[in-house]
Order: structure tokens, then sequence, then C-alpha cells
């Protein structure tokens, strides 16, 4: 390809254009239905997209007009989007498991006309809140299960939409023609998709970015980690999230690589393994819950098996990595783990599905060394990237042999990163974003005056220049007494734990640390099953003495490692309670990427929080839980609050601290 | 969802007509009088409720209709037709399904081959050629399995597709069975407390389901259940048991007013 043409190719339509003149025949997409995996080729993809966008534009679907994209991922909503970038509309992804309330906000905000959506699931949580989105003309859905008797006057099957359209392309050339005009008049600067923050902090944003930014970083990491138009990709991350748009969306555009839509979102993991993906990604919570349920599954296996297994990990774990990063191994140990290949990893990364993976990534919060270590010792090549919606993503990744678990990487091809004098990680991308939609007040604080953007995220550079995270840059504190107080490098310590699932700490202005755990019911309920421990409820189990005495040995622990380092010293756990129920996005607890929303739960479980001050040895608490189908109900419990042992501090920090 | 319909069994009963009709039906187990004297109506396309306290009989009613039980007096009026003594697969054939109470699935098969196992009846190729597994027999299975795989996915269970049906949890286990029952397209469903010892997610899952199987596959359907908010969700008509007599018919509203009805459930003050 020349240099000239490459130039041209700065949006997504225009790509799959030269994917279906380039690589006609190979696969682009996949889906499991009815059991059966179904394929399309790229010019499979461009022919529906074509016809789709014509439907659309029979609709009166114009340029800049934004259409709603909701769903789990299946082709026909990748392909949604495709369409409307083709006419010039803006797609606008939306969170699926978003309560109607959360999802009209979004929907009204973004002024979205039309809404194509997965199933009769969706359509009723738009139609339930209709009444307060007037700009919204029509639904259209994918899978017409119950929506047989609905009105559909302001309702229609995307399959209709694209047998309209393929009517229109043999019949309407003038409209064709305006298609065709449409997708070349499609600039690099022309916002190619709007995607809404997960809401950490408050009310989500539109996070606006451009066609241009988009597929020049997607290029870049293309690039980067070498995809061709032989790889595979599962898609089984939200569409909603950055992750999806840029890891499966964007770069299989680029790469020309296959997307493969799982049958649902339970059977990812067997689909996974049916395919065979080469590229995968997945949050640290993913690697942790695979593992936690191989650990288990080893135990129940016979003698000989289990020692096999204990053994080879053993042999992963002294060489594993060494051979991976190509460091000199000496040659006995190199067979033996050749041999643990054949009788151990191999198989276990084929019940991982993992087989044939390439490069795995892994982002979105800190990852466990000895998690991270586990995988690449079995011959993972996992790496870790860090990175945001407003950046599309990446800022910094690792590459092939420089890894380490406790970094993220040094700053990705083309992108600049900078530290200000508070300690906030700043950066320049290629793919980054043009601005919050409608909200110029927002954008203004977050970028600098010298264009770059704050991640508001706190980091420091390590010697071998690897960004190392501490903690979102307004969440670190301070103690009373002055010392640092971050939170989530508590909180991650301690989630490293497989008994722990979620850690909530709190110390901010307070005289010491103190923190609300959630146990991880898979392996405290394996635990309690294998010791007689007989439980109820999530809410029993949590509250049993013997689990408060193993969180109490897990939180000591982490005291320990913070004894020893100067900086963390002070901020050892002095008590801390384990929670009657697991937090939930449901909720408002949790974001829905799964991260913990401090101060709307130090709020929500007041009471609890003042307990673990004023010294009582337990709280009642009750507090509204939101079901699934949108009811809520209210759960009260008594809490038991612990305290735990704290460690002389070896070095004495500039405050005097307190004697212990 | 084409293969789903249910051209098999004559379409010559509208929706709203008597599908099956119980007249005086007495059953006795030597001296025990299970059910006295009871006649109530099935209309085809409604979803009918059987209730009652414990023992009421309601169960013994379900096995009276899909012929497991011989009633001593009393008639069984199935599609006009009159039946004297009837053994279950013949009620099967007719298109008569039912689950159990007690979840009654192969444990050591899979979901997949237990919803199979609902086919059984429609298979036509002999014997001898599903031995091999070859030529018709294979074109056979292949039109099955698509049956299927539309149950699979319409009941939204392909996560446990290939998993032995004894590892899943009960709510699951229910599911399938459902599953095996609408894999014999039947024209009358007998569930027997779909909803038993699920918790409230499940519970609404099920009740999705059940309408769902009424709405677009235009099933009757007939129900024993406990839960009361369910039953009066869901059904058309309720008829309700004690101590093996009818003691009120008609619609959720009326049942629920009827003071026979609360007497039964929340007791009488004498």
């Amino acid at each position: 390809m020349t240099a000239d043409a490459t130039a041209e190719l700065d949006t997504f339509p225009k790509l799959l254009l030269r994917n279906e003149a380039v690589r006609p025949h190979r696969p682009a997409m996949r889906h499991k239905d009815l059991g059966i995996w179904r394929e399309w080729s790229w010019g499979d993809v461009a022919r529906q997209v074509r016809c789709y966008a014509l439907g659309l534009m029979a609709h009166g679907l114009q340029r800049g007009d934004k259409v709603a994209i909701i769903g789990t991922n299946r082709p026909k909503l990748y392909w949604s989007i495709m369409a409307a970038q083709s006419v010039g509309a803006i797609p606008v992804p939306v969170y699926s498991d978003a309560v109607a309330d959360e999802m009209a906000y979004v929907l009204d905000h973004a002024e979205v006309r039309f809404a194509c959506v997965q199933d009769q699931e969706q359509v009723d949580k738009i139609l339930g809140v209709a009444d307060r989105l007037p700009k919204i003309e029509i639904v259209f859905y994918d899978e017409p299960r119950g929506l047989r008797d609905y009105d559909h006057s302001r309702l229609q099957a995307i399959d209709e939409v694209i047998a309209q359209g393929a009517g229109i392309l043999m019949s309407d050339p003038a409209a064709v023609k305006r298609l065709d005009e449409a997708i070349a008049t499609g600039k690099g600067s022309d916002t190619s998709v709007i995607l809404y923050t997960s809401g950490t902090t408050g009310r989500s944003k539109g996070v606006m970015l451009s066609a241009g930014g988009c597929v020049k970083a997607a290029t870049d990491t293309v690039e980067f980690d070498r995809l061709t138009d032989r790889d595979n990709v599962i898609a089984y991350l939200p569409l909603a999230w950055v992750g999806d748009h840029y890891l499966n969306y964007a770069q299989a555009l680029v790469a020309g690589f296959t997307i493969n839509c799982p049958e649902s979102p339970e059977t990812a993991v067997e689909d996974r393994r049916e395919i065979g993906t080469t590229f995968a990604f997945a949050p640290p919570r993913v690697y942790e819950s695979m593992l936690t349920r191989i650990m288990i599954r080893m135990e129940d296996a016979g003698w000989l098996k289990r020692k096999m297994f204990h053994y080879y990990l053993g042999v992963a774990k002294k060489w594993g990595e060494k051979i991976l990063d190509g460091k000199p191994v000496p040659l006995g140990a190199r067979l033996n783990y050749a041999l643990g290949e054949v009788l151990v990893y191999g198989p276990l990364k084929n019940v991982l599905g993992m087989t044939t993976i390439r490069i795995a990534y892994t982002a979105g919060e800190a990852i466990g060394p000895e998690l991270f270590s586990f995988y690449r010792s079995i011959g993972l090549n996992l790496k870790q990237l860090y990175g945001q919606t407003e950046a599309f993503l990446y800022v910094t990744v690792q590459g092939d042999r420089e890894v380490r678990a406790d970094c993220v990487g040094p700053a990705t091809p083309n992108v600049e990163i900078r530290i200000d004098e508070n300690g906030e990680v700043l950066y320049k991308s290629p793919g980054q974003f043009i601005g919050y939609f409608k909200e110029p007040e927002k954008t203004a604080e977050t970028m600098t005056e010298d264009g770059y953007v704050r991640t508001g995220d706190a980091g420091f550079f390590e010697k071998d220049g690897q960004l190392r995270i501490i903690d979102r840059a307004k969440d670190v504190g301070k103690l009373r007494s002055g010392a640092l107080f971050a939170p989530k490098y508590l909180e991650n310590k301690l989630k490293f734990f497989p008994n722990i699932r979620e850690v909530v700490a709190f110390g901010q202005g307070e005289d010491f640390v103190t923190c609300f755990i959630n146990i991880d019911l898979t392996a405290v309920g394996n635990w309690a099953e294998r010791n007689n421990v007989s439980y109820g409820s999530y809410q029993e189990l949590a509250g049993h003495p013997q689990v408060y005495d193993i969180i109490a040995g897990h939180v000591a622990e982490v005291n320990r490692q913070l004894a020893e380092e100067p900086m963390m010293a002070h901020a050892q756990i002095r008590r801390f309670l384990v929670l009657h129920k697991e937090l939930d996005a449901d909720d408002g607890e949790l974001t829905r990427t799964q991260k913990v929303r401090r101060s709307f739960i130090a709020d929500r479980y007041g009471p609890l929080v003042t307990a673990l001050y004023d010294g009582s040895t337990e709280a009642d608490i009750s507090t509204e839980v939101t079901f699934e189908d949108g009811r809520k109900g209210v759960i009260s419990a008594r809490v038991r609050v612990a305290d735990a042992k704290v460690l002389p501090v070896s070095a004495p920090a500039s405050p005097p601290a307190r004697a212990a | 969802m084409n293969a789903m319909n249910h051209s098999e069994f004559r379409q010559d009963i509208a929706p709203g007509d008597t599908l099956l009709a119980v007249d005086n039906v007495t059953l006795r187990f030597g001296g025990v009088k299970a059910i006295t004297d009871v006649s109530f109506d099935i209309r085809k396309g409604e979803v009918r409720a059987i209730i009652g306290p414990n023992g009421a009989g309601k169960t013994s009613m379900l096995n009276v209709i899909n012929g497991f039980y011989h009633p001593q007096e009393g008639r069984i009026t199935y599609r006009g037709q009159t039946r004297s003594k009837m053994r279950p697969h013949v009620a099967a054939s007719q298109g008569i399904a039912r689950t159990f109470q007690n979840v009654a699935l192969f444990k050591g098969m899979t979901t997949l081959d237990n919803i199979m196992v609902g086919r059984t009846l429609k298979m036509r190729t002999p014997f001898f050629w599903h031995l091999f597994r070859h030529g018709p027999a294979m074109r056979e299975e292949i039109e099955h399995r698509k049956f299927v795989e539309e149950i699979i996915d319409f009941l939204e269970i392909e996560h446990i597709r290939k998993v032995p049906v004894g590892k899943l949890p009960y709510g699951l286990q229910k599911r399938v069975e459902l599953g095996r029952a609408l894999a014999m397209q039947p024209e009358l469903l007998l569930l027997d407390e779909p909803m038993a010892g699920m918790n409230l997610e499940e519970k609404e899952d099920m009740c999705r389901f059940i309408l769902d199987t009424k709405e677009q596959y235009g099933t009757t359907i007939a129900l024993i259940e406990h839960d009361m908010g369910v039953v009066m969700d869901l059904s058309d008509r309720v008829v309700v048991l004690e101590y093996g007599q009818k003691i009120a018919d008609g619609t959720p509203d009326e049942v629920k007013k009827n003071q026979k009805v609360i007497d039964a459930y929340l007791g009488v003050a004498h």
C-alpha cells in the first residue's frame, strides 16, 4: 500500500472498504448461534453494512445523528456501529447492564435519535423511560423473541432494515451514490464515536473520539504487537467500554483480523477455547477467577495428578518466566520445563483456552504479582497496559520481554508522558479525545494549557523507564499525623489474597487506617466446604468467626509488608470488618467496570465507618438493595468489627507515630 | 423459529375452546379418597393453575390427567375423545408432556442429551439405523438437534449444554426439565411445582419462560404451584382443591375473594 493510500484511510468505513477489497474472503466475524459457528467474510460484512446503512438512510439517518448501541457482543451490533459511521452518524455504545435510569441519562444527554439494541430486555428498558426521551424515533432490535405483540410503530427488526437496504441497493442507484459520497466525505477530524465513561466519580461523561485519531492509535498498536489478518479475538467485553471498541473493533478493522462473538456471556470461556484466539485481553479479576477455579478443581484430582501438577508448577515458577523472557537457563531445566509443557502446562492452557494465545493483556487495576507470574510461568505472554477512555485506550504498554507485575510499561509509540508537580500522570496521544460531549468546562479542567490530558492517576517512573501507578491522584491523602495514605495501594495488596474479593480503605484525615472487606464466595465457600463449616447465606459466611480469623491473618500479613516500606509504614490497617453483602454495581457501590465508589460507600455504610473509629466491637446496619428487575429490598445485619495486628514501624517517619 | 410449530397436531380446536375436560372424577387408593367428584376444564391456549394446601390432591390430579392414575369414577375427555384407561406413553404421544415435583432427569447425562430424550417419540427411522448412526438416522438426528438447539436458545441454557445435569443447581435442572417437556412439542404442558425451591430471580426467569412458551408456541399449560404471587400473576384461571374436593374455580381475582379459599389457606376461627 502506498503512503498516499494509507493517508486517506482515516475513518473506519474506509477501512472496511479497504478490507473488502484486499481480503474479501478472510473471515471478519464469527458468531456462535444455536450451537454452530456462523462466519462472515470481510466481503460479507461490507455488503451487510452497506445494505444496513442504506436502510438507515431510508429511515432518515443523517450525518451527525447519534445512534445508541445497546447489547452484548453480537455481529449485528458491530454492524450497527459500522453502518452508522458509514452514513456519518455517531454511534454511542451504552452499557447493556445499566438500569433504566442510568440508560435514560446517557440516551438523553447524547441526544440519541435511533437505538440499535439486542433484545426485548433492552427494548423494554427504553420503552420504560421513553417519556423522558422525546428525541428517540425508532428502536431497532436484533432478537425478535417476545417482541411479536409489541406496537411496531417505533420498533423494527435490524434484519428488516438490512433487507430494505438490499432492495434499495438493487433499485435506487441515487441512494447508493449518496452513501458512497457519505463514506468518501468522512474526514479524520470527524467524531467517530462517543464513549461514555463508567462514572467512577459522579455522572458519566461522553468522550468524543475522532476517526483519524482512533485509526492512528490502533495502527500504532497493531504494528507494536504485529497483529495480522490471521489473528483471532473473542469479543466479550462490554461494547460501551473503550477496551472493546479499541482492542476488538478498531484493531480488527485496521489489521483485518477476526472478531468472534460468543453464544452468550456465560459461554465466553468455552467458546474461546473452541476458536483458539491469538490475542486476548481480560481484567485481572478474570485471570484470578480462572486460577481459583483451577486450584479448586485440582484439589479434587487424584493423588498422582496432584503431585505432578504441583511439582511442575514449582518448575515453572523457577524457570518459566526466564524462558519466556529469553534469559539464559541451564539445559536440564529447559528439558524438565519441556516435559512439564507436555504433562501439565499444555493441557492446562488447553483447558483455559490459551493454547494459541500469542499476546495477552491485562489492565484496569493492579494485578497480584503471584497471579501475574503464574500465567507467565506456564508460558502465556501476559503483559500489562495502562490507558483510559480519553486516550482511546493506550498510554503505556509493556513490550514482549520487558514485563513486570508492579509497573505498566513505558509510553506507547507516539505517546508522550509527563508527571506534574503533584505526581499526576499527564499524556499526549494520537488517539486522545476531542472533548467531553456538551461539557466544555469539564474538558478544560482535564486538559493542560499545552495540550496534555490529566489522567487523574498518581504515579512515577521507575529506573527502567516503566510507569508505576500508585492510586487515583485525588484519593492519595494523608492521615491526621501527616503520613501518606494511598487507599488503592492498600486495597490492592489485600485483594491479592484469593479469599478477599473487594476492599474499601478509609483513613483520610483520621488517626489510623481501617477497611471494609468483601470475602470471595468461591474461595471462602470452598474453604468452608473442606473444613466442614456450614453456612446458609453469604451473610452468615461473612460473619463466621473462623472467616474473621482468616481475614485477620491476611490483614496482618499486609501490615507486615507495609511496615517494611518507609513511605507506607504508618498506613497499617488497625481495624477492619467483613461486610455482610457483596458490593454491587446495581446498588451504585461499584461502577459498571467494577471499581469501588469509595465516598458513596462511606455514606451508605456511615454507621459502620463510625464503628470502625469509635472502638465499638459491633454495629447494626440496614441498607436498601436493588434486585436485577429494579425492585428494592432491605438487608439488615449486625456486623462485627475486629482489631488487626499492627507491627512497630522500623523507620521513623517525619511526624512521630503513635504507639501501636 | 419455524421448526417449532405444532403442525403435527390437528389445529381443529380454536383457542378458548375446551381442550381437556375432567368430569366428576373420583380417585381412591384403597379406602383413601384422594380426589372426590372433581370437575373442571382446561381451555386451549390458557394457563390453568391447580392450587390447594398440602395433600389436597393436586399432584394426583395431574397424574390422572396424564394417564398415570386411573380414576374409579368419572371421565377425562381430551380433544373431544373420552378415554377409558390410558397409559402415560399414549398421553405423551397425544401431545401431553409434563415435568415433575422432584426433578426427574437423567443425572449422568448432559443437558443436551436430556432434552434430546424428549424427541424420542418423534424418531421415525428404524432402530437398526440408529445402531450405526448413519444414513437416515444421522439425517434425522441432525433435524432433531436443530430443534433442541432452538429450545436451548429459548431457555438460555447454552452455557450448560454439555454439563451433566447432576452437577447443575436446582433452578437450572428445573429449566432443563422444562426443556425436555418442550422438546415433545406438547399441546398440553403439565408443570408440577415448576418454581419450588427457587430464589426470586430464578422464579422470575421461570415465569418469563412459561409465559413465552404460551405466547410463542400457543401451548396450553396446566400448573401446580404454591407461590400465590406467581399463580395470581401467571394464570388465566385457577381451580382450588382442598381434601380432594374442588372448593373454587375462576379467574385469579374471583378466587382470591372466595371465602372458602381464604379459610382453606388462612384457617378458620372456630
